[in-house]
């Protein structure tokens, strides 16, 4: 817990920290990572802590964003009301979702979570009066009551940092809580937990609308961070893409979302933003190849996790 | 307590199980015998829900329990122990227990109080702990228990799940002589408590502990009685070969 | 809507029916026996374009690119499958999955690198542009027909190689029960390379013959992945039997609806609605015909193992 708040105190110094030395721009990335950071942490719980491989998480994610971009197109711009109900459909949509595919395991559950979380995209792709391929622009970000958007960098970095660190709270009562103990029961032997009499796929429902939700709460804070949802928000290569933050991160723990976040995107800018003489000179367009890098160091470590990332399952209980 | 009646089972050509039909009595110890391949297993299976029959039905108190699920025939009192063991490799004896406690005392859909703070589910826990022979072993983590301290564990998950009916497929597998002594001596102690209906092939055991014994061969039930009489039984001898009942 | 559109939209939906089938076959296979889920299947289909296209220009013909990209394809697959994904067999799916998504965010870069981030040409052969008249009075494109011939073909050499050889006997064994193929003393390690290699190569041939059709570019197999997979879970892993009527059934429904919707929806809803919901509710179709089979039957239609 005192890790934790050092944490934060120090997350919360940064953007004070930055303004000294005229990097603002860090600060909206570093927004950007905290969102990024809510979105991967909800699919650990229900990938890394539920054992539940749901290829399908970037749905509840772009749907949330959806929604509070279509409401502000719409007129309505409140958080108040926007918010909530991004939550709100992004859990109706893991309900629906989860409730399909949780009566199929192993690779069928994979596929069937891809193939709907696909069929999302394609549903908000196809309302070409809400951007369709293009993305939905919103007039600017949500507002907290009659004229005060939020829209100073200060302001909505604060409101992320707070809202993460609410998040990570609640999953670290969630996880210590008996509900916590069920799914992780289940995780480890999912035929004896329902023996012992637990309605299994009750709790694995339940725990994958919980994570959808959160993915909604992070989809709403994405849409605002630029006030622009792109669908590419809902492809399934996001879906793979928080899970690479995932695994970067430690899978089934409570920080490896945050971790994986920051690695995963602090490394893309660094890239992206900061030619490396020698190798400029090697290969001139290596900026325009990350991927390359992305896939080599997954790999490499999903190859070379000693038993596995399964392995990194067991040695971390205690989220 | 128990009742099955005409219970079949195909899997493709193959019949797993024959028009099965037999009675548990409230307090008894019944011993289900047959040679390996019999379907004990399989119809231990059809019991607690976890394989479907093709036809038949399944009482349980008097109460049609065949479409039920699993978790509602534990909720009902009917438990079972595997015969390779299925523990919660990664937590600690307390905490396996403490899970089966869990599950039936109150809704697990909580998500804010810490379940640590839950005192009455560990005594309780511990108690059951001791009453398995494990109640010093309480925070190992039960993979590296010994084998006979994981099969005695996982007697101890169904029975912690406070049962009328205990289904126990082959709780002495893979145990000496003296894990074995110590598991019927387990078994005698909770028969007051919780009936018991037993596959086994150690035949000391079931002799000793079997209030009736019902014979199981290819699926099909040969005879079902008193310990006398099914050792006295021609047919089981023959289905036997003589070999495992003690001359 | 006359009965040539009809006729002329259920041949299309059969030839993309087809091409999906030689997707699918592969990749059913190597859930059913290898228990694996390969992400980078849809980056064989895309290597295989482009080398179908990269041969066709070398060669200057579209007949003799098509063996060759077939074999070179075949032969990456292999190499794949020896040095990388042997090793995660066995392992846990979320390994695999992740394991394969690198794959195929490396396969997609390596594509950009050598053939540059713009589509590439891939033109059907000159002999076959010109229309031909089927009964009925349709002039149907004569490479489409040539499409569903071939697909036909090779979907009735698999079913002779699945169901009459050796090795098919060995592969089905495998599919619905690896530990028996294993017992029996089959060398499943080279097996396995074979399917695998197999596999490639169909997913070869339908990249390069879909080439001409759908545009070569990176990303392509992304997009066909996911119908290949919904194939598959409405016709059953490890199922050949299932991928072919999942398959057709995939490719019918969806380009008929594609066709048709519209139209259907025009005669009851506003016109603007009408040319909205229409190719919406026509590119979610397969997944609510994936739904409703599973309600029906979560195994699929013919799964493999019983």
């Amino acid at each position: 817990m005192k890790r934790a708040i050092a944490v934060f105190v120090l997350l919360a110094l940064f953007p004070l920290a930055m303004q000294a030395v005229d990097g603002m721009f860090y600060v909206s990335l570093a927004s950007r990572i905290l969102i990024y950071a809510i979105a991967a942490t909800s699919l650990n719980l229900v990938l890394g802590y539920g054992g539940m491989v749901s290829f399908g998480h970037a749905a509840f994610f772009g749907a949330g964003a959806f929604v509070v971009g279509i409401l502000a197109v719409e007129g309505v711009r409140s958080a108040w009301i926007a918010w909530p109900a991004a939550i709100a459909v992004a859990a109706l949509a893991a309900l629906v979702i989860g409730a399909m595919s949780l009566r199929t395991r192993g690779v069928y559950f994979i596929m069937i979570t891809l193939a709907f979380a696909q069929m999302i995209y394609y549903i908000f792709v196809s309302l070409k009066s809400y951007g369709g391929d293009d993305g939905l622009s919103m007039p600017g970000r949500s507002t907290v009551a009659a004229d005060v958007t939020l829209s100073g960098d200060f302001l909505w970095y604060y409101l992320v940092l707070a809202l993460l660190a609410l998040v990570l709270y609640a999953l670290h009562r969630l996880v210590h809580s008996r509900f916590g103990r069920v799914i992780d029961a289940i995780r480890e032997n999912e035929a004896r937990a329902e023996a012992i009499g637990f309605p299994v796929y009750r709790y694995k429902l339940l725990c994958f609308v919980i994570a959808g939700a959160i993915a909604g709460l992070a989809g709403a804070l994405i849409a605002n961070q630029s006030s622009y949802v792109s669908p590419s928000l809902l492809h399934w290569i996001q879906s793979g893409t928080l899970m690479i933050m995932v695994i970067l991160g430690g899978v089934g723990t409570l920080w490896g979302g945050v971790i994986g976040a920051a690695v995963l995107l602090g490394l893309e800018h660094l890239i992206a933003d900061y030619r490396i003489g020698w190798l400029a000179s090697l290969a001139p367009n290596y900026q325009d190849h990350a991927g390359l890098a992305v896939g080599a160091v997954l790999l490499i470590i999903v190859m070379l996790a000693p038993e596995g990332i399964a392995g990194l399952f067991r040695r971390r209980r205690h989220a | 307590m128990l009742e099955l009646r005409g219970i079949s089972k195909r899997f493709g050509g193959v019949v797993a199980t024959d028009d099965v039909t037999l009675e548990v009595t409230k307090g008894e110890v019944h011993a289900l015998i047959g040679p390996n391949g019999a379907g004990k297993t399989t119809l231990i299976a059809q019991i607690s829900g976890v394989l479907p029959i093709d036809a038949g039905r399944i009482l349980f108190n008097g109460v049609d329990v065949t479409q039920l699920r699993t978790h509602a025939r534990v909720a009902a009192g009917l438990a079972r122990s595997y015969q390779i063991t299925s523990i919660f490799r990664r937590f600690t004896v307390l905490d396996n227990l403490a899970l089966a406690v869990q599950a039936r005392s109150g809704s697990s859909f909580s998500f804010w109080r810490p379940v640590s703070a839950e005192r009455a589910l560990y005594d309780e826990a511990a108690l059951i702990a001791n009453e398995i022979g494990l109640g010093e072993r309480l925070d190992v983590v039960s993979s590296s228990l010994a084998h006979g301290e994981q099969r005695a564990l996982e007697v101890g998950l169904a029975l912690a799940t406070r049962p009328q009916l205990l289904l126990l497929d082959e709780p002495m597998a893979g145990m000496g002589p003296q894990e074995s002594q110590a598991m019927i001596a387990l078994i005698e102690k909770m028969r007051s408590r919780v009936t018991v209906l037993l596959v086994e092939h150690d035949m000391d055991a079931v002799f000793r502990l079997a209030s009736r014994i019902s014979v199981l061969v290819n699926g099909r039930l040969i005879a079902t009685g008193a310990p006398a009489q099914i050792r006295a039984d021609a047919e089981v001898r023959k289905a036997y070969l003589g070999e495992e009942i003690a001359a | 809507m006359s009965a040539i559109l009809f006729f002329e939209q259920g041949l299309n939906g059969i030839q993309f029916g087809l091409m999906l089938f030689l997707l699918a076959a592969g990749l059913t296979l190597v859930f059913g026996i290898m228990d694996m889920i390969n992400l980078a299947h849809g980056s064989l289909y895309m290597i295989g374009a482009y080398f179908m296209a990269s041969f066709v220009q070398a060669t200057g013909s579209f007949w003799i690119g098509l063996p060759l990209a077939l074999i070179a394809t075949a032969i990456v697959g292999a190499v794949l499958e020896v040095s990388l994904l042997r090793r995660l067999y066995g392992r846990d799916h979320l390994t695999q999955v992740l394991a394969t998504f690198a794959i195929i965010l490396i396969a997609n870069e390596i594509v950009r690198i050598v053939w540059g981030s713009q589509p590439i040409m891939l033109n059907a052969p000159a002999e076959l542009t010109g229309p031909v008249a089927l009964p009925g009075g349709l002039r149907y494109a004569s490479y489409r027909l040539v499409i569903i011939g071939t697909g036909t073909a090779v979907a009735v050499l698999l079913y002779l190689l699945v169901t009459k050889t050796r090795v098919g006997m060995l592969v089905r064994a495998g599919a619905s029960n690896r530990e028996m193929a294993t017992a029996m003393g089959v060398n499943i390690r080279r097996l396995f390379t074979i399917v695998f290699a197999l596999g490639a190569a169909l997913c070869a041939l339908a990249g390069a013959m879909l080439g001409p059709i759908l545009a070569v570019q990176v990303g392509m197999g992304e997009s066909i992945l996911i119908l290949a997979f919904v194939v598959i879970v409405i016709g059953g892993i490890g199922s050949i039997r299932g991928a072919f009527v999942g398959a057709l059934l995939v490719g019918i429904v969806d380009t008929g609806g594609r066709a048709f919707l519209p139209i259907i929806f025009s005669t009851f809803l506003p016109p603007q609605l009408a040319s909205a919901a229409g190719p919406a509710v026509a590119s979610i179709l397969i997944y609510l015909l994936m739904a409703v089979v599973l309600y029906f039957r979560p195994q699929g239609l013919f799964p493999a193992r019983g």
